[in-house]
């Protein structure tokens, strides 16, 4: 009786003990995926895949709590890239690039405030106390942040219209051929 | 020399851990969507499977038998594969955070793989000396390397392929398996 | 007179005869000329006049800016009624920045200098007049065509390659042009042979257009160009499968033919080149096929740019049938228009009404893996491979097979018995794969931007910090110093 018992004992405390060695020995500071992660996302820290800015996305995501699809500025090209560095597969057919849009200010309503000029993380909003505020096309990423900011209601997200240069030819079977064919008889 | 290399490549091919003995199916498709992860599940699963097969030799031979507690030997072999499984953990997951990722679930699940344990309880009822044993567990994972890699290649090729929506996947993945397997039984013939 | 060994193409029913035997006519001016100020692969011109003004053919109206670019001039004398968008030639459909202008009727010329012997001109000389002039490649690619003198001069081009091939069914309006206009095009052979000090000069014809060989045959006579009969197929005009038929050349993976010694251009480019150079006439109109089998009396006309296309369908007696399909281009690599009001521009080879029976539309089945197009892919790719890695959203996997040097040619396409539209795969994913890069290059700027603020960020609140402490010091010395004096007087 007391040899099966001792046996087992022994043998579990030499194997704890290796295993304690081994992780000593083995120790992962931090998780250095998350600063590759993080390396991937935007770094606009706009807030809205719901953690606080882009490195708490990125603890999430390492973690396996969050989505691959959680951020809504970095559209298909981050998921891909996330997807990549996790070696994970993910349905990017079900990721729509958000329709490309920039905030525009309506001059009409327009205050001068400076509120949406502090919170722009992209320095996109030039502006001056009382002066009519102005969008940098290039620089906005349409994170919204100065909308729910704005008191006057005066910025709104604006649809950029596809032009020559960023069309392209949609996926093969997606949309149905008739649409193309329909026209000439119209 | 050539009895060690036929019982490796037995291992390997004719008595096939997977195709041959239906022993750890649940890593064959879990870990076979992408070539990266099954080539990672291969070698953690042939690192464990070396080291416990030597392990519970060891133990078999040194504990169990001389203190004749051998209805002991499943308790005490699934703590020596749960320690390795371990300890292969915490290899990865300092050598490679990305495989680590990949592996997920299934790394831990190296424990319960069934070929791991079966492979060890084999060595016992075949009574295999110490480096017949080490050949025999090398063998079955190398076995297993392959026929995992084989079968990814076939489900890359096969995720490309258009076929109704009733067998896309995993449906697909297990007739493709059944014929795989009657492929391997095949070498049965050579022994 | 050896010809090399070619891979893939296709051999396409011709469909030439209903055009090719026409001469090419000229096309009476429309009401209007919507001129687009992006004609050419690169950045688009920016205009130079304003809504009101007089202008005359020839007259620079929109500057070529940047390095790849191409100006835009007046096809004729007139005024400029509106600067905006217009349809523009494009498969989307979509409306581009265009020049419209009311013509007067009157064709006056822009004044332009011409060199009293356009054969002295040094190889600069000919290169920036033909940037001046506008001239982009003919055959379709619309790469501004000095911006080519140029890089092919700096990179030692040794031989000079005219295509002639015009592979496509349908066109002949390079067939027209060589044989009415050999001469012309002879001389602006030598222009371009000079520009880039190529040493040879070959014009590779196919062997479904013996006059136009036999004409150029006589116009070369004596001059050095060489005139070779290349086998008629698809696409012998993709200027890499010509030098493979006439040098044994092959230009590497992802190279330009440059990489090995070779400039190639059309026979249409080299005719504007003499037109310029010789008569100072800058690119403002082209020949166009008018063809298909719902067009009246098919033929090729000399057309003003900016002439919109249903002027080009009314020249040519209409519509016999109504056309099932508009076409702008050839029926293998041209798109589909939605409308006839779109205008020619120097790109533009033939405008197509194609009847239902021409077309011969079905759904697409699944692929049986015949590899039918593996054969005919003329760049070596695997085409079924391709385009099931893009149906599964596996795009870096088609990349890996090489999606990045497909040309686009259709094929493939042409020859799938499953009707697979796989040229509309690649396409699809060449698109995606530059609307990937784009997000890349835009997040990266994101990323500077917001790294740059919050290093603002932090040092403002460290300034104010500094400031608040350096306050708090000063009012402590103060403090000190008044509580010191105190206590003097007090002492005292």
């Amino acid at each position: 009786m007391i040899v099966p018992i001792l046996s087992l004992t022994v043998l579990g405390v030499v194997l704890g003990l290796i295993l304690g060695l081994a992780a000593r020995y083995f120790k992962v500071e931090g998780n250095p995926l998350v600063d590759e992660l993080e390396a991937l996302l935007p770094g606009s820290q706009c807030g809205q895949c719901g953690y606080p800015g882009c490195t708490g996305a990125a603890q999430a995501l390492a973690d396996g709590t969050a989505p691959l699809t959680l951020c809504p500025p970095g559209g298909r090209a981050v998921v891909a890239a996330l997807a990549a560095k996790l070696g994970v597969e993910v349905d990017l057919s079900g990721v729509q690039d958000a329709v490309p849009s920039i905030a525009d200010v309506r001059e009409e309503l327009c205050i001068g405030c400076t509120r949406c000029y502090k919170v722009c993380p992209t320095d996109a909003i030039l502006g001056a106390a009382k002066h009519i505020h102005a969008v940098f096309k290039e620089a906005c990423t349409a994170c919204g942040s100065c909308v729910d900011v704005c008191p006057t209601e005066a910025i709104l997200l604006r649809q950029v219209p596809p032009t020559l240069q960023s069309w392209s030819w949609v996926k093969p079977g997606s949309q149905p051929l008739a649409a193309n064919e329909g026209a000439l008889a119209a | 020399m050539s009895e060690y290399l036929l019982l490796l490549l037995g291992a390997a091919l004719v008595n096939n851990v997977v195709l041959v003995k239906f022993l750890g199916l649940c890593p064959f498709m879990g870990v076979s969507k992408k070539m990266d992860g099954a080539l990672g599940m291969g070698m953690a699963t042939t690192f464990v499977l070396t080291l416990t097969t030597a392990a519970t030799w060891l133990l078999e031979h040194w504990l169990l038998a001389p203190l004749g507690i051998q209805y002991l030997r499943i308790l005490a072999f699934i703590l020596v594969i749960a320690a390795v499984v371990q300890f292969t953990e915490m290899v990865i997951r300092k050598s490679s955070p990305a495989l680590y990722q990949v592996l997920g679930i299934y790394l831990p699940l190296i424990t319960t793989n069934c070929a791991v344990l079966g492979l060890a309880i084999l060595n016992v009822q075949e009574k295999h000396a110490f480096v017949e044993s080490l050949l025999y567990g090398f063998g079955s994972a190398l076995g297993f390397t392959l026929v995992l890699l084989l079968f990814t290649g076939l489900r890359e090729r096969l995720a490309l392929a258009q076929m109704s929506d009733m067998l896309a996947g995993a449906p697909i993945g297990f007739i493709t398996a059944g014929l795989l397997s009657l492929a391997f039984m095949g070498f049965a013939g050579l022994a | 007179m050896k010809l090399f060994k070619l891979r893939g193409g296709i051999h396409p029913e011709g469909r030439k005869a209903s055009s090719a035997d026409r001469a090419i006519r000229a096309l009476p001016l429309p009401p209007r000329l919507y001129v687009p100020l992006q004609q050419h692969v690169g950045a688009p011109a920016k205009p130079v006049v304003q809504v009101g003004d007089t202008v005359l053919a020839g007259q620079l109206i929109g500057a070529g800016q940047g390095n790849i670019s191409a100006p835009v001039h007046a096809p004729t004398s007139g005024r400029v009624v509106a600067i905006g968008d217009h349809p523009a030639p494009h498969p989307s459909g979509l409306s581009a920045a265009t020049v419209t202008i009311a013509p007067d009727g009157e064709a006056r010329w822009f004044e332009h200098d011409v060199p009293a012997d356009p054969f002295a001109l040094t190889p600069d000389d000919i290169a920036a007049r033909v940037g001046a002039a506008g001239i982009v490649g003919l055959g379709g690619a619309t790469f501004p065509s000095a911006v080519k003198l140029k890089l092919s001069r700096k990179s030692g081009v040794d031989t000079l390659i005219i295509n002639g091939g015009e592979c496509e069914p349908y066109l002949t309006c390079d067939d027209r042009i060589m044989r009415e206009r050999a001469a012309e095009i002879v001389a602006g052979i030598r222009l371009i042979q000079i520009a880039v000090g190529a040493r040879h000069a070959l014009v590779g014809i196919e062997d479904n257009k013996p006059e136009a060989l036999a004409a150029m045959r006589a116009a070369a006579a004596g001059t050095g160009v060489e005139i070779r009969m290349v086998p008629a197929m698809y696409p012998m005009g993709w200027d890499k499968q010509m030098i493979q038929a006439l040098l044994g050349r092959e230009v590497p993976a992802e190279g330009r033919s440059a990489d090995i010694g070779v400039l190639v251009h059309n026979v249409a480019t080299a005719w504007a080149v003499q037109q310029t150079i010789c008569l100072g006439h800058p690119l403002v109109s082209r020949i166009v096929t008018v063809s298909g089998g719902a067009v009246a009396q098919p033929c090729n006309l000399e057309v003003p740019i900016g002439t919109p296309v249903q002027a080009l369908f009314d020249a040519c007696g209409g519509f016999a049938s109504t056309p099932a399909r508009l076409v702008l281009g050839g029926p293998m690599m041209g798109h589909q228009l939605t409308h006839t009001s779109v205008p020619v521009v120097k790109g533009s080879s033939g405008v197509l009404a194609l009847t239902q029976a021409e077309i011969g539309l079905t759904r697409p089945a699944p692929c049986i893996r015949c590899a039918t197009c593996v054969r005919a892919c003329p760049v070596g790719l695997l085409p079924l491979e391709m385009a099931a890695r893009i149906r599964t959203d596996d795009l870096s996997g088609a990349v890996a097979l090489g999606l990045k040097d497909c040309i686009g040619c259709g094929s493939c396409s042409y020859v799938c018995p499953s009707s697979i539209p796989l040229v509309h795969y690649f396409n699809y994913a060449k698109g995606e794969l530059m609307a990937q890069a784009r997000s890349k290059l835009k997040q990266e700027a994101t990323k500077k931007l917001a790294e740059e603020r919050n290093a603002r960020m932090e040092r403002i609140a460290r300034e104010h910090e500094e400031a608040a402490a350096a306050r708090k010091a000063a009012k402590a010395a103060r403090e000190a110093a008044a509580k010191a004096a105190a206590a003097t007087e007090a002492t005292a």
